[in-house]
């Protein structure tokens, strides 16, 4: 059990450097002086076209963001596979094409079903 | 992984090519097809019930993908019975998806994952297998559930199904979470060995009281139960006799698997939280079917009552316990199928037949169709010759051989109050006169109540080869825990 509580004495002062320096030592050092430029939500560089809260957007950039997640979550197993692949063999690759053409087939669709394509 | 492995994990890789295969159908082909979309997937429901009989006489161990599957007769008996109850409701779906409103390869694409997710249900003996098969089932459950897209209800259906569901996903791995750091294994057979000398366990019994809840939630025991009358009522009359059968069969099969092969030992801590649990949905389930006047909501409502008298089985940890489970699971998948095909034969527009009153002097314009609702209703309420009553008799002889008399005794009062609203609809079909919904001509449907019909009789009226079957299928279960 001890092991443990030095692992939790380690995670609060990990813990406690970024929050004191944001919130007490930088408030402290920093100079403060806001304008309204400054108060702007940051898009980019580019000037905001309306308030961020009453703001439609088109559905598109919902569908978009799904399938990134999906081929997104496909790299993260795709890792540990890549490291291990030497001692996996034929069997690690030929699990792996499986797993990919399945996503593929997903891709596929998605494709054909016109997501891909911006009106 | 080897050659055998490939043999007995047949069905589920004929059902995933199969799934990717009607996903890809429309895209490449380009037209919406009700009809042939029905029979590719009859089709492949052909194919996966070969594979089963295949992959079931491939020999013994019949494990697969290391030890996280197994091909047993336990599995074969749920996977045969899911390939049939998806059958009848592909039939069903058929009505609807014919009118090209709704796209119909991509309902049975789903639908056909929601399967291959329940064949891994029954065969997983690791938690991790029978955790990935239940959320392949839940995530085809929450589109199909919202597949009337433009129907308020039926999306508001899908939304609450899917955030309830993914909370009690989550309850259910952080309890298995817990399992796993108290027996440093996910393996039911591991589990049960190391939990045989943790009796008092805390962190064990948290985890077994989470996966427990998580489990209780997808067989929609009270109290969590909450999502079951709103999700039955908005999503397609289909899709629901998809959720109160077939995802509910599933669930058993996996917590009868995990109760009895892992659990077993735990018995002394978990027996009053799911005798409760038991209670508590057939008593809240079957008063508060009485006041609904909506027939789906009703049904939903009794929906809950029969997880409880399900649990009975689970609870008892005899061989005649899982029997009646298993029993159970399959005459309510045929009275309740039944009942469902009924509510869609009286349908008007999108969602109607649902009200008591649809149901008003049935007899008169559909003899036959009111005489099997009859049938269906007594199946469901447990009066013999219907195949009810052998389930229900299985059930209550485990509760009461297992020293849950009382609870037998509310299993029996409880069964009495549904007889009241289930015959408010026989009420309606025989003795009111009034305005009788029509019955839609759709021959598939009526093909399925008459299926479901004979089916219910058969068994109940000639009961031995489902009961000596059943004693077949639990055999290895059995005698893993009395090891």
């Amino acid at each position: 059990m001890a092991n443990y509580s030095i692992l939790l004495i380690a995670f609060l002062i990990v813990l406690s450097v970024p929050v004191l320096t944001i919130f007490l030592i930088a408030p402290l050092v920093r100079a403060s002086r806001p304008s309204k430029v400054k108060l702007e939500p940051y898009e980019c560089g580019v000037e905001p076209a309306s308030v961020a809260f009453d703001h439609r957007f088109s559905v598109r950039y919902f569908l978009v963001a799904v399938l990134f997640i999906i081929f997104d979550v496909e790299t993260i197993f795709l890792f540990p596979w890549a490291i291990r692949l030497e001692q996996l063999g034929w069997f690690g690759a030929i699990e792996m094409a499986i797993f990919i053409a399945i996503l593929l087939v997903g891709y596929f669709y998605a494709w054909k079903r016109k997501v891909l394509t911006w009106v | 992984m080897t050659w055998a492995d490939l043999l007995f994990l047949l069905p589920e890789i004929v059902l995933s090519i199969g799934g990717c295969l009607l996903l890809l159908a429309p895209v490449i082909g380009g037209r919406n097809n009700g009809v042939a979309a029905k029979w590719s997937m009859l089709l492949l429901l052909v194919a996966t019930a070969a594979a089963i009989y295949v992959a079931a006489g491939a020999g013994i161990p019949s494990l697969a993908l290391g030890t996280l599957f197994v091909a047993d007769p336990f599995a074969v008996f749920f996977k045969l019975l899911f390939v049939v109850v998806i059958a009848m409701i592909t039939l069903l779906s058929a009505e609807f998806l014919e009118d090209g409103r709704y796209s119909a390869w991509e309902y049975y694409s789903l639908m056909a994952f929601a399967l291959c997710g329940m064949m891994f249900m029954a065969s997983g003996t690791h938690l991790i297998s029978i955790y990935v098969g239940l959320e392949l089932l839940s995530l085809a459950s929450y589109i199909l559930a919202g597949y009337y897209k433009n129907e308020t209800r039926s999306t508001e259906a899908a939304m609450k199904y899917f955030v309830l569901g993914a909370t009690s996903s989550g309850i259910l791995l952080y309890g298995m979470s817990l399992i796993y750091g108290a027996c440093g294994s996910l393996h039911l057979e591991a589990i049960s060995q190391a939990v045989a000398t943790m009796a008092g366990n805390q962190a064990l019994i948290i985890g077994v009281m989470l996966l427990g809840a998580g489990l209780c939630f997808k067989v929609a025991a009270v109290p969590f139960h909450v999502w079951t009358p709103d999700v039955y009522t908005g999503a397609p009359t289909p899709v629901t006799a998809f959720l109160s059968t077939a995802s509910k069969v599933a669930a058993f099969a996996i917590f009868a698997r995990i109760f009895y092969m892992g659990l077993h030992s735990l018995e002394p801590d978990w027996n009053s939280i799911i005798a409760t649990v038991a209670a508590l949905s057939m008593i809240v389930g079957n008063l508060a079917a009485v006041t609904q006047t909506n027939v789906k909501r009703m049904l939903a409502y009794s929906s809950i009552a029969h997880a409880g008298y399900a649990l009975l089985g689970v609870l008892a940890m005899s061989e005649i316990g899982l029997q009646g489970v298993l029993i159970y699971m399959l005459v309510y998948a045929f009275a309740n199928i039944g009942t469902w095909a009924m509510v869609m034969l009286l349908r008007r527009r999108e969602y109607a037949g649902e009200n008591v009153d649809d149901f008003d002097g049935l007899h008169k314009s559909a003899p036959l169709y009111a005489f099997a609702m009859v049938v269906f209703l007594l199946s469901l309420g447990g009066i013999p010759p219907t195949a009810g009553f052998i389930g229900k008799y299985y059930l209550f002889a485990a509760a009461i051989s297992a020293g849950y008399a009382w609870l037998a005794v509310i299993a029996v009062l409880m069964s009495a109050v549904s007889m009241f609203y289930y015959f408010r609809l026989v009420v309606a079909m025989y003795l009111k006169d009034g305005a009788a919904a029509d019955v839609i001509p759709s021959r598939q449907v009526r093909f399925i109540v008459i299926v479901c019909l004979i089916a219910t009789l058969t068994l109940g009226i000639l009961p031995e080869r489902m009961i000596r079957g059943a004693a077949r299928s639990i055999a290895p279960i059995v005698n893993l825990a009395s090891r």
